[in-house]
């Protein structure tokens, strides 16, 4: 069976409504273990204090900001070449969860520079690559709200998140780019030296896994209510044309 | 509850302000899913109905 034939509508919804119920439900216990673990059983960092218990919620919710930009660039191109209504359905559902995350990343972010940096924000260069991302994720769901044509409002959103992924590559190696500002490189590294130490990662790794099976839930559920709005829609057009 | 010694209120806060913003997304989420599921089901069951009816 070909990939493309879960593009149908109505084997998604079938394929999405067994996978809804075991994604959902590993994403709560690995988000219970992970931040349970993280929390109470961990140690203070020796220079970060107990500021880095917010390592288990600010590094994942930045991963899946930027990646869930990175699936709607997928969906979108799909959408583009291929027109497949399903990717430019899933893509739309990718927006509210990834601008949540990213507003996480900031908050938590904000929350750790305090005590750690002086400052609740700076214009470093991952933290403004990171607040044009949320801007670029306003202005995604802002455009798709505003078209009534869904398919003008797919082909343009498609347009905007082609260009917003550059925001996106830059958000994940402005540090490395521009190598200055405040904020550190990459917590996670194939590097042993570079990686935060064990008894961190590990719960770390457990929420990651939590924070992307929820996304995934997230997003099967609100592409399921797309396509369902979506023959919402045309009834109510064909009801209204008699 | 770990010591968290001076930082308690920012991870207290980085916590809680994670946790309201996940949970607005999930109750949003499953709330808007229901909507629509019931919309659509009384907008098909008013086409079905429409079908039935004698012409004329």
């Amino acid at each position: 069976m070909s990939l493309w034939e879960y593009a149908n509508p109505a084997r998604f919804m079938v394929l999405s409504a067994r996978i809804v119920p075991v994604s959902g439900g590993l994403a709560a216990l690995c988000l219970v273990v992970g931040l349970v673990w993280g929390f109470f059983l961990t140690p203070d960092d020796y220079r970060q204090g107990s500021t880095v218990k917010i390592i288990y919620l600010h590094v994942p919710a930045a991963m899946l900001a930027i990646n869930a930009w990175v699936m709607m660039l997928v969906a979108s191109l799909i959408w583009l070449i291929r027109r497949h209504h399903v990717s430019a359905l899933a893509a739309r559902a990718a927006g509210p969860v990834g601008i949540v995350m990213t507003l996480i990343a900031l908050v938590t972010g904000a929350f750790w520079g305090q005590p750690m940096w002086g400052t609740w924000w700076a214009w470093d260069p991952r933290l403004t690559s990171f607040l044009i991302l949320f801007l670029f994720y306003l202005g995604y769901i802002a455009l798709w709200a505003a078209i009534e044509d869904p398919d003008t409002a797919a082909d343009l959103t498609s347009i905007l998140c082609l260009v917003g992924s550059v925001f996106a590559v830059l958000s994940r190696y402005a540090v490395n780019f521009w190598n200055q500002g405040l904020h550190q490189g990459a917590s996670l590294s194939l590097d042993k030296e570079k990686n935060v130490a064990d008894v961190f990662y590990f719960p770390l790794l457990v929420c990651i896994a939590g924070f992307v099976l929820l996304f995934v839930t997230l997003v099967l559920v609100r592409t399921q209510t797309e396509i369902r709005a979506r023959r919402l829609h045309a009834l109510n057009l064909r009801a209204r044309m008699g | 509850m770990p010591d968290l010694g001076k930082y308690a209120v920012s991870v207290l806060s980085a916590y809680g302000a994670t946790f309201v913003l996940l949970a607005c997304l999930v109750i949003w989420t499953i709330w808007r899913a229901r909507r629509v599921a019931r919309r659509l089901a009384e907008a098909e069951l008013d086409m079905t109905n429409q079908r039935k009816r004698p012409r004329g």
